[in-house]
């Protein structure tokens, strides 16, 4: 492509602006009845209110030669700050997920809920039945700020209650301000036509060239994985109470097969804040990707790139200057874990915790095991909060002490103890959702877990390392959506039934793993693994 | 003969000359004028054209039935023009393509731009000369939506393309194993199959955009020594003789065509409650010739579960000789191709009641009118035999069926679009009622063809259900179920004439998901403009059923403003419920539109009945 066309702004950006506060031309395509897709511009406007167009992949092809449309439906994503949501949240959550979506819940890496096959006549109904829970999906998706991350950590409440606050003003400050969300959906009075649009102070008419993600992590917990964001803020605790922040820029995933410019990257360190200063810190950053972040490239768009481009320093007194503050230097801390910790543990205020293992995070009623049920009859009596993890997982958090053999109970009946029988190779692992949904999909990540892991778990049996504390990510694509950069032994889709495979990743989400075969089959992965297995058992013998 | 093998005799054998003389001895004259200018057109397609001729004729010999590369249509192409067929799953080959065609035009170069997704592979055979950029995806595969097109040439059915220039431009990505395979595999297929090729192919890597460039440059420089209308010029009057030349047989209901099945494919979704199939069938060098609003004659045979169950149920000798009409055959070969016995008739009721003595239907036969015809419509020959058993002789049977009778299915296409084909929407009939499964007769022959069988058919015109000739009248097509297939043969043909006027259409079925007949083709026509406005009920959608007058109703004011600007309405499927509930739907527009009572509107709409500007089709 010439330089010219390279320094354009792209496409996305045009929709943007023309779209008249994302309002584009949602309205007429819902009243669309020959076709269940939105139109072109309108599903780039409409991941902004949380809503992705998809078809079912399965069933693609086939529907083609029939002379038929691909089978359309759209999956709505809502965002939960800190993950922490009633139970009459999740009850209105479980409730959708029957009326109008495929009947599964799926939770997912940045503690929000997803919907999948909600057909295009029943999304007005299903965002209304979300904003009647006080819950929304506005900026789910799109260029702008998503759902603040916060590790969910139960049993010292006070540090996490602060934290939590945090996240959540900062997720309030950096939402649009636009009313195209109630208008669309909720019936909400229509902009005047002649009307000046509503003002986005932080976004602006563009918005930011990309999405933006904020994590809060609480040391020595590194269950966000702080350092794949392009914003995180690592809670620094000095008594029991939080003190302030480090901050860190520049963290991301998202790669291409094949081009070397695109790279998952580990954030840096910027520097130390106080709690008051946190939003300001968060506007402040957002702004200054929104100014300078690269718009005439997607695949380069991330602040991540932003941060490699100009550097630590540049960023510090571009923020001083826009701040009126700089910020300290940063504060010791340290990271041990990822991942979650499962089962029951009692906070500092007397309350039960218990941390449930959700495969790749899809909840369902099956013949198997009726999980939503369970779930459903625990949120009805018991249950304090839910609490969304970053792996996946689900915390039901303010059990009364006398209380906890019901739930126990109710657990166990409804197969939601897998955490008590499961080898730490299972209970680490994340999938994204992939096929048959995600459009972006290469190969299968979700559906194919089960069996990969059974395969794995068979190696790792041979050599003696059932309980080895391995953390295995696979995607179906290189956006790394399960944050597989970050795990010991990572699969990246390629094609069908073939993978990159990535090894080495650091134990506290601080390292990136390295790739060491491409497009490999199951097979050629299970003996790149044995030999590695091998070599581990070996080495740990030796010692 | 004798002087013609004497002058002859030099440039071909004497056997093959012998083999000739067989294989022509028997037709008449005008069908040997036919065949001269047939064997003409062979040879044209044989490069070199002129010296010797043995080889074409031999082959014309050998396989009378291959498909031609069809010269009929050549005579009417532009005079030279570049397809530029792309293949592309993520857009990099279709921005090439694009790429390709605007320098192309820039070059004073008439180029056609195609998606082979999009792309019917019969026209192949028609390309003179052919720029590909294909893309390579899965684990080598074709990209999505195109697997049909790389099918058909690398299947037997494929056409010689000796007359094909081309070049390939090949997409892929070095880290996997195939790599850019479909675009080598392409390259390699065209050059079996006789095409000459242009300019080398390029293999992409993922950085595409340089190699590309030489590519693009490189057929540009081989494109601009090429004299344009000159291959197409010099075989233009052999093929136009070959094109007017008459029919050798004259087709009909009586002795219909064997038609060859190009396409047979469910169009129906998965869970559809309904088998709807597309059915494309091969007409060339027939003769027969269609417009849109005709129905194809279909002469099927019954289904052999059918025969069975009637064998059985009947008790009946499968090879009790039975004389049908004039011939003696076999009693299963009769019902088979003979005889109705997935209808029922009151004449066959009344035998069967005489000869197996049954009470209970001879009180049928006494019921008035109306009951008796219900009855009828939903009890096959099996069921009647199931219910009254009798001890009936083969003969007597078979003298108490009535002759198996062609049915008739509307032209779902426009010959001017796609030139020696005709295509159909059957609905397949087949359900269960008594414990058994029940099947249609035509509708099942239909969808149990597959693309080596041949089906008879002949066309059956059909004045009262044409397009308004001034083509920019507007036009408002209402149809439900298969009641959809003739407006695909219109809108075709408003397409291909160019016409100005206005399209609506309005289609009503069972499932959006499921059995929106050809959604994708109407949604195409209006994304390019060809339909103005697409109008769609689906009755078990919801709770309460939707139909398409429920959408006339709801459009009452727009719809009433195309009437008073001229529009010719349509109305074609089911007979019972549809066509008479959209009448007093119509009916109703018009009484609004015009503040006039229901008596003053009918009046109106027999007008324009009387006009032809209100045409039904129905069944
Ligand atoms: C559901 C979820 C995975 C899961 O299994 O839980 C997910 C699913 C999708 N991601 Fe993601 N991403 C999810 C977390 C992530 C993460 C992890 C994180 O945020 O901590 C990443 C890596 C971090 C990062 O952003 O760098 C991630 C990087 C991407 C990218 C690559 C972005 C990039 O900079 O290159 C895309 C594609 C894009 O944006 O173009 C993407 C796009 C998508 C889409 C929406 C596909 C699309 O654009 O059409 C996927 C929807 C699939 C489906 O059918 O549901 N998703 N995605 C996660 C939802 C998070 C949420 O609640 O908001
Ligand atoms: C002008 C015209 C155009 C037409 N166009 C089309 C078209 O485009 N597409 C199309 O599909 N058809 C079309 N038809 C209808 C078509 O001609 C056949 O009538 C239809 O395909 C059924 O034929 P068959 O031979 O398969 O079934 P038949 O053997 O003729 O019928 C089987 C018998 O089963 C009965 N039956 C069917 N369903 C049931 C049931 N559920 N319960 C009880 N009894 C049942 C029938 O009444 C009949 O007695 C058209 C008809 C006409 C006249
Ligand atoms: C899922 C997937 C599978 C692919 N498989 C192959 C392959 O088997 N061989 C190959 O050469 N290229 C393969 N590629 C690379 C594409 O051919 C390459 O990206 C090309 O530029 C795509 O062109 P398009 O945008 O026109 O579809 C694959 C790409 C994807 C996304
Ligand atoms: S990693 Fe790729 S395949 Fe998986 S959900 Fe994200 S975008 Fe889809």
């Amino acid at each position: 492509m010439s330089d010219a066309k390279k320094d354009a702004p792209v496409e996305v950006e045009g929709i943007k602006e023309r779209s008249n506060r994302l309002r584009g031309t949602l309205l007429d395509s819902l009243g669309d009845r020959a076709t269940g897709a939105i139109s072109e511009d309108d599903t780039q406007i409409s991941k902004f209110h949380g809503i992705y167009q998809q078809d079912d992949r399965d069933i693609r092809a086939e529907r083609t030669e029939a002379k038929l449309e691909p089978a359309h439906s759209f999956m709505v994503r809502v965002r939960v700050p800190g993950g922490v949501c009633t139970p009459e949240q999740w009850l209105g959550m479980d409730a959708l997920a029957q009326d109008h979506a495929n009947g599964t819940l799926r939770l997912t890496t940045r503690q929000a809920f997803q919907f999948h096959g909600i057909l295009k006549g029943n999304l007005k109904a299903s965002i209304q039945a979300i904003n009647t829970e006080v819950l929304d999906t506005i900026a789910a998706c799109g260029d702008v700020n998503r759902n603040v991350m916060c590790t969910p950590l139960p049993e010292t409440s006070r540090v996490h209650a602060s934290a939590l606050r945090y996240a959540r003003d900062i997720s309030d400050h950096l939402t649009p301000r636009t009313g195209a969300y109630h208008e669309i959906w909720l019936d909400g009075d229509k902009l005047d036509p002649g009307a000046p649009p509503e003002v986005e102070p932080i976004y602006g008419d563009h918005y930011l060239p990309r999405k933006f993600k904020i994590a809060m992590a609480i040391p020595p917990q590194n269950d966000v994985d702080v350092l794949a964001h392009d914003l995180g803020y690592i809670a620094i605790e000095r008594g029991g109470r939080l003190v302030g922040f480090n901050v860190t820029v520049g963290g991301g995933m998202g790669a291409t097969h094949g081009d070397p410019a695109t790279f998952p990257r580990i954030a840096d360190v910027l520097g130390f804040c106080t709690p008051a200063q946190a939003v300001a810190v968060a506007e402040h950053i957002v702004t200054i990707q929104r100014d300078f972040g690269d718009r005439t490239n997607r695949k380069h768009a991330r602040f991540k790139y932003t941060v490699a481009d100009r550097g630590l320093e540049w960023l510090r007194e571009e923020f001083a200057r826009r701040a009126g503050f700089a910020l300290l230097p940063a504060a010791p801390f340290a990271f041990t874990h990822v991942g979650d910790r499962y089962g029951w543990v009692r906070g500092d205020d007397g309350l039960w915790h218990v941390t449930l293992y959700v495969p790749a995070g899809r909840l369902a009623d099956t013949d198997d095991a009726r999980w939503l049920t369970g779930l459903r009859l625990i949120a009805q009596q018991y249950a304090g909060e839910f609490r969304l993890t970053a792996n996946q997982n689900v915390i039901i958090s303010g059990i009364q002490p006398d209380e906890r053999a019901t739930v126990e109970h109710l657990l166990e009946t409804h197969g939601l103890e897998q955490w008590k029988t499961l080898t730490p190779l299972g209970l680490n692992a994340l999938a994204c959702v992939a096929l048959p949904t995600c459009g972006l999909a290469m190969a299968e990540a979700e559906r194919y877990l089960p069996d990969l892991l059974a395969s794995v778990q068979g190696r790792l049996d041979q050599h003696g390392l059932r309980e080895a504390d391995l953390v295995l990510r696979i995607t179906g694509c290189p956006n790394g959506c399960a944050r597989p950069y970050l795990a010991d032994v990572a699969l990246v889709g390629k094609a069908p039934g073939r993978y990159n495979l990535f090894l080495g990743g650091g134990t506290s989400g601080e390292r990136l793993n390295q790739l060491v075969a491409e497009n490999l089959s199951e097979e050629k992965i299970l003996e790149v693994l044995d030999d590695h297995f091998a070599r581990y058992a070996a080495e740990r013998n030796g010692d | 003969m004798a002087t013609a093998s004497h002058d002859i005799a030099p440039l071909i054998e004497a056997d093959t000359l012998q083999q000739l003389d067989a294989a022509v001895g028997h037709l008449s004259a005008t069908q040997l004028i036919w065949a001269s200018g047939y064997l003409a057109g062979r040879a044209a397609q044989a490069q070199p054209l002129a010296y010797p001729l043995a080889q074409p004729v031999a082959q014309a010999l050998a396989q009378p039935a291959a498909p031609v590369a069809a010269p009929a249509s050549y005579g009417q192409a532009a005079p030279e023009e570049w397809a530029i067929l792309y293949a592309t799953e993520t857009g990099n080959s279709r921005r090439l393509a694009t790429r390709l065609a605007e320098r192309a035009r820039e070059n004073g170069m008439a180029v056609r731009l195609e998606d082979l997704a999009t792309y019917k592979p019969r026209q192949f055979a028609k390309e003179s000369h052919v720029l590909f950029v294909v893309a390579t995806h899965g684990l080598g595969d074709a990209p999505d939506g195109t697997a049909g097109f790389f099918d058909f040439l690398s299947g037997e059915r494929a056409p010689r393309l000796d007359n094909l220039a081309y070049s390939v431009l090949s997409l892929g990505d070095s880290s996997y194993d195939d790599f850019c395979l479909v675009g080598q595999e392409l390259d390699a297929r065209l050059e079996a199959l006789g095409a000459t090729r242009l300019a080398d192919r390029v293999d992409c890597d993922v950085d595409f955009d340089a190699p590309a460039e030489r590519w693009i440059s490189s057929v540009l420089d081989k494109a601009e020594v090429l004299s344009p209308a000159e291959p197409a010029a010099s075989q233009q009057p052999v093929l136009r003789a070959v094109a007017t030349a008459p029919a050798p047989v004259e087709w009909s209901r009586e002795r219909p065509f064997p038609a060859a099945v190009l396409a047979n494919q469910r169009i129906t979704g998965k869970r559809s409650t309904k088998d709807v199939r597309h059915v494309e069938l091969l007409l060339e060098d027939s003769g027969l010739h269609y417009a849109p609003g005709d129905a194809l004659g279909v002469v099927p045979m019954n289904p052999e579960p059918v025969v069975e169950q009637v064998l059985t149920l009947g008790r009946f000798d499968a090879n009790a000789p039975v004389v049908v009409g004039s011939d003696t055959l076999p009693l299963a070969d009769a019902l088979r191709e003979r005889l109705e016995i997935t209808t029922t008739s009151r004449n066959f009721l009344k035998a069967w009641a005489d000869a197996s003595g049954s009470t209970a239907l001879q009180t049928r036969l006494s019921e008035t009118g109306g009951a008796l015809r219900d009855f009828l419509s939903v009890n096959q020959v099996s069921d009647i035999l199931a219910a009254h058993p009798g001890d009936v002789g083969e003969q007597t049977f078979v003298d108490s069926l009535r002759k198996l009778t062609p049915r008739l299915y509307s032209i779902a296409s426009s010959e001017a679009e796609n030139p020696d084909e005709v295509h159909l929407t059957v609905r397949r009939v087949n359900y269960t009622a008594h414990g058994r499964e029940h099947w249609g007769s035509a509708s099942e022959y239909l969808a149990r063809r597959s693309t080596d069988d041949t089906v008879p058919v002949y066309v059956e015109p059909n004045d009262r259900f044409r397009l308004p000739t001034d083509g920019d009248t507007p036009v408002i097509m209402i149809g439900a179920g298969t009641g959809i297939a003739p407006y695909r043969a219109f809108l075709q043909q408003r397409q291909y004439n160019g016409d100005g006027g206005r399209n609506w259409l309005f289609f009503g079925d069972r499932s959006f998901q499921e059995d929106f007949l050809y959604q994708v083709e109407w949604l195409r026509y209006r994304r390019t403009g060809l339909l103005d406005r697409l109008d769609v009920a689906f009755s078990r959608d919801q709770a309460e059923k939707v139909y398409v007058q429920h959408r006339i109703a709801e459009q009452r004011d727009a719809l009433y403003q195309w009437l008073d600007d001229g529009a010719h309405v349509y109305v074609c499927g089911d007979m019972t419920h549809m066509a008479p509930d959209v009448h007093a739907a119509l009916r109703d527009v018009i009484a609004t539109g015009r503040g006039i009572n229901d008596e003053a509107a009918e009046a109106v709409l027999n007008d324009m009945k009387a006009a032809g500007r209100y045409q039904r089709d129905v069944y």
